[in-house]
């Protein structure tokens, strides 16, 4: 019953209404026991897309968002368990298989992206839950004989009220002929019992004991593994090859010309990756052969000197700049970065005449299927995708040409045997899609009173969404800019009478994407700092003059004073430490951290970070305290230790030891504090990135007086 | 051939000896609990045991282990008894998970050796795990919580 894929056109324009507010999907009412219920007994009840209640009792919740570390497998349950009032001892998960009715209820596709799962889902879940439970309930009073008003529901178990009592699972086979219900009064937030509370993951067991199954884990029937001598510059094609000495290695099967390189596919990885490093690829380097990063930041210093596409402007920025007290200027500067998950990319292909099966931790599984069939030359629904769980996502997973996907199906066309293509770690931070490496020209001034009067500031980087499905979808031709090259930029909460964001969209052939925090991940670091620098020019305290400017932006304010409090802002520390503070609103949360740093030797160390965050109604604190913190820490592994960075069309780091990830013996103490309130859910996965660079930036200024405009942190090119 | 012991197993694996143990372990023996990261002993994903001690696998030939022991996270505990498994599902330690293979079988050889560890102790032990979720400081208070376990008999 499921059906057709949409096609790009239908595609585009649903992303469209999707992007306009409109909500798809809310809920699905489906009542057909698809072919992805494999599993299912006869008697298990399948009342919607996202729930199975077995005859022993057994409730899965069928998951539509992948298991990348935020937590999805146990806070879209508890969602669905709160209203279902299931034994949260008897809940499993299952990740959705592909198909429209999971598609996000905001991006209309299948996807996981922009920490929007929960709150996206949090009405989804719990309608499916509550129908569920309608249905329960309506199977009991028929038994009964009995107005299903006067049935209560707990634990797993219809009651009357008598007390006597039918289990979910003693009622799923008479459930399932119930009609579902085609509107469900949802619980009073006062009534939950699940929801706000610290559930302990459902995925970790199997976490601890090697039994999850990540895509590099997968093994199939007769399938080999691939390697692939992919092009040492973006943008090279291969001349030609010479395998004569890879081709009579152990092991070694076939070797095949795919567009992106040459594959070499072998019994297992080792020796198709030895076979690979003996392959003599001449390659065509292409234009890019003289691209260095150096010449890049050169060429967007220039180009912030003149001005860029207006994006918001507030009375005449210019003009109050020329006339303040006390002005600044200062250029921030961020490197290209890689997402580099701990387990590198891979994907598992079966293609056979009329199907293709595919085996990986996606993010983006809507688009991948989409493309994977146009490689198969299949239509759409006979590619299904296994979404695995993923070792890290961060962006990366999410790739809108599903690079990893149609690289395996292309292996696995050529060499007709199911593949599973591997990247090693060099390949993986070689390959591209990157966060884009940004420069932010800010000007400002404070008047005599030490009041923000003027605050101008020029972005130049790359457009991760130009070219892609999304541009249309976000309104770039219009606008004439990437919104997400200036989002938490052209959004400034600061009440500054003049203020300019101006936009320079640099073209360079280096592939960008979404990483962790996107947009915010380099304009909550130039925001933060600047904001921090027009405080010392006013001679104010950096929290009291932030507070000052935020008093229409309460919850903003919420973190940032509880930040301050949590952390003792203003008291005394040992001798050679400082704190920074920052405060940043993304993908709907807000969020504000202090970090305490020392200084020694021009090594920089953060002893201790305090988080504050506001995320409006939560599901399970347990996560959002993880999330933060590991945001976090994502965030200061960049502050302090990652660039990539170009020379002569080369990427010069290629493993962890030339793009280091902070490690526990560096890692500071961290707390989380979570703002509690009614407000609309916010995403989590993220919002703990943006603050932790200029929280540590501002922290290495108030402990020596030198100012951080260049990430990562170098003590010698501060200023 | 070679021949050695991997989780109270014995094995015979025919591959090249030069062959990391990381991959016999993964694509020869199906052990696929231990995970594959950078390939040069940097991030400690692929950590096990050699006769107790922790082992790069990716980097370790698997010439070295003939004839001995080496012991894997399916070796751990057959049933999430080892404290150290029990400590991280009390603290919700995992995010993604691929590191903490790794991590648990570093902590193993850290608390063998030291059952009652100092930060430093851990630092010394785990720098060479990296968690790109960060997760270090569950990591930090599991092992600990788990040293607890061991001192008050809870140990298998």
């Amino acid at each position: 019953m499921s059906a057709p894929l949409l096609e790009r056109r239908e595609f585009l324009k649903f992303s469209l209404a999707a992007s306009s507010g409109l909500l798809v999907g809310l809920y699905i009412p489906s009542g057909t026991k698809d072919a992805f219920a494999q599993e299912a007994s006869t008697s298990s009840f399948m009342p919607n897309a996202f729930v199975r209640i077995g005859n022993d009792e057994r409730v899965t919740v069928i998951v539509n968002h992948s298991e990348m570390g935020q937590g999805v497998y146990t806070a879209l349950p508890m969602l669905l368990a709160e209203e279902l009032d299931a034994d949260w001892g008897k809940i499993g998960f299952e990740p959705a298989p592909v198909d429209p009715k999971y598609n996000h209820p905001i991006f209309g596709m299948q996807m996981t992206g922009g920490s929007s799962s929960v709150y996206s889902g949090f009405e989804q879940f719990r309608n499916a839950g509550a129908a569920a439970r309608a249905m329960l309930v309506a199977a009991a009073a028929e038994k009964w004989n009995a107005d299903p008003a006067t049935l209560r529901t707990d634990s797993g178990a219809v009651f009357d009220g008598a007390n006597r009592r039918l289990t979910y699972g003693q009622l799923a086979e008479a459930a399932a002929k119930m009609k579902p219900p085609e509107k469900v009064a949802l619980k009073d937030p006062k009534t939950f019992k699940l929801i706000g509370k610290a559930k302990s993951r459902l995925d970790t067991p199997e976490k601890v004991n090697g039994k999850a199954i990540f895509g590099l884990d997968i093994k199939q029937p007769g399938m080999l593994t691939a390697v692939i001598a992919r092009p040492p510059i973006f943008g090279a094609k291969v001349r030609n090859f010479d395998d004569s000495h890879a081709r009579a290695m152990p092991g070694v099967r076939k070797i095949v010309a795919v567009p992106s390189g040459v594959a070499v596919i072998a019994d297992s990885f080792w020796q198709a990756k030895v076979a690979r490093d003996a392959l003599k690829v001449d390659w065509d380097e292409g234009t890019m052969s003289g691209f260095s990063t150096t010449q890049m930041m050169q060429q967007f210093r220039e180009q912030a000197k003149s001005p860029g596409k207006s994006v918001r402007k507030e009375g005449d920025p210019e003009g109050a700049f020329a006339s303040a007290a006390r002005k600044i200027e200062a250029v921030y500067e961020v490197p290209y970065l890689s997402h580099a998950m701990m387990e590198p990319l891979n994907c598992a292909v079966d293609l056979r005449a009329d199907s293709c099966e595919i085996w990986t931790g996606t993010q983006f599984q809507t688009v991948d299927r989409m493309s994977a069939a146009k490689v198969a030359g299949l239509p759409a629904e006979k590619v299904q995708i296994h979404t695995t769980y993923l070792g890290g996502g961060f962006g990366r997973r999410a790739n809108p040409q599903s690079d990893f996907v149609v690289e395996a199906v292309h292996v696995a066309k050529a060499a007709g045997v199911p593949v599973k293509v591997i990247w090693t770690r060099e390949d993986d931070m070689q390959g591209g899609w990157y966060r884009p490496a940004f420069l932010h020209a800010i000007v400002g001034g404070v008047d005599a009173g030490g009041n923000a009067v003027s605050w101008r500031s020029r972005l130049v980087g790359q457009s991760i969404m130009a070219g892609t499905m999304f541009a249309e979808a976000m309104g770039m031709t219009k606008k004439g800019y990437d919104p997400a090259s200036v989002e938490g930029a052209d959004d400034l909460p600061y009440e500054i009478p003049n203020l300019g964001i101006e936009s320079h969209q640099a073209e360079v052939q280096v592939p960008v994407q979404w990483w962790r925090s996107v947009g915010h991940s380099h304009t909550g670091f130039a925001t933060e700092c600047f904001i921090d620098e027009l405080a010392t020019l006013a001679g104010k305290d950096p929290y009291q003059f932030r507070r000052d400017l935020l008093q229409k932006h309460p919850r903003h304010l919420g973190v940032l004073d509880l930040v301050a409090q949590k952390s003792g802002w203003g008291k005394p520390l040992p001798k050679g430490r400082g704190r920074g503070i920052a405060v940043h609103a993304s993908f709907e949360s807000y969020s504000a951290q202090v970090a305490e740093v020392s200084v020694t030797e021009g090594n920089v160390r953060v002893h201790r970070l305090v988080c504050a965050i506001d995320c409006g109604r939560y599901v399970n604190p347990g996560i959002i305290a993880a999330q933060t913190e590991g945001g976090a820490i994502f965030g200061a592994s960049a502050a302090l230790f990652q660039e990539l960075t170009f020379e002569g069309g080369r990427l010069q780091q290629t493993n962890f030891h030339t793009f280091p990830v902070m490690r526990t013996n560096e890692c500071p103490e961290i707390e989380t504090h979570i703002v509690e309130n009614n407000e609309k859910s916010g995403g989590i996965g993220e919002p703990g990135v943006p603050c932790t660079a200029p929280a540590i930036a501002n922290a290495v200024f108030a402990v020596m007086g030198k100012r951080i405009r260049k990430l990562p942190i170098r003590m010698t090119e501060a200023v | 051939m070679i021949s050695f012991t991997v989780n109270d197993r014995h094995v015979d694996v025919e591959v090249d000896p030069s062959t990391p143990l990381l991959w016999v372990l993964r694509d020869n023996l199906g052990l696929t609990g231990t995970k594959y990261g950078c390939g040069m002993a940097q991030c400690g994903a692929c950590t096990v045991h050699l006769d107790g001690e922790a082992l790069r696998s990716c980097v370790a030939p698997v010439s070295r282990v003939a004839g001995k022991k080496v012991t894997t996270i399916e070796g751990l505990s057959a049933d999430l008894s080892h404290p150290l498994q029990r400590a991280w599902i009390a603290e919700d330690v995992p995010q993604c998970g691929y590191c903490q293979s790794g991590q648990l079988m570093s902590a193993a050889v850290l608390l063998r050796q030291k059952p009652q560890p100092t930060d430093e102790d851990i630092d010394e032990a785990m720098t060479g795990n990296i968690c790109r979720c960060g997760t270090y400081p569950r990591i930090r208070k599991a092992i600990y919580r788990a040293a607890g376990m061991m001192t008050k008999g809870g140990a298998k």
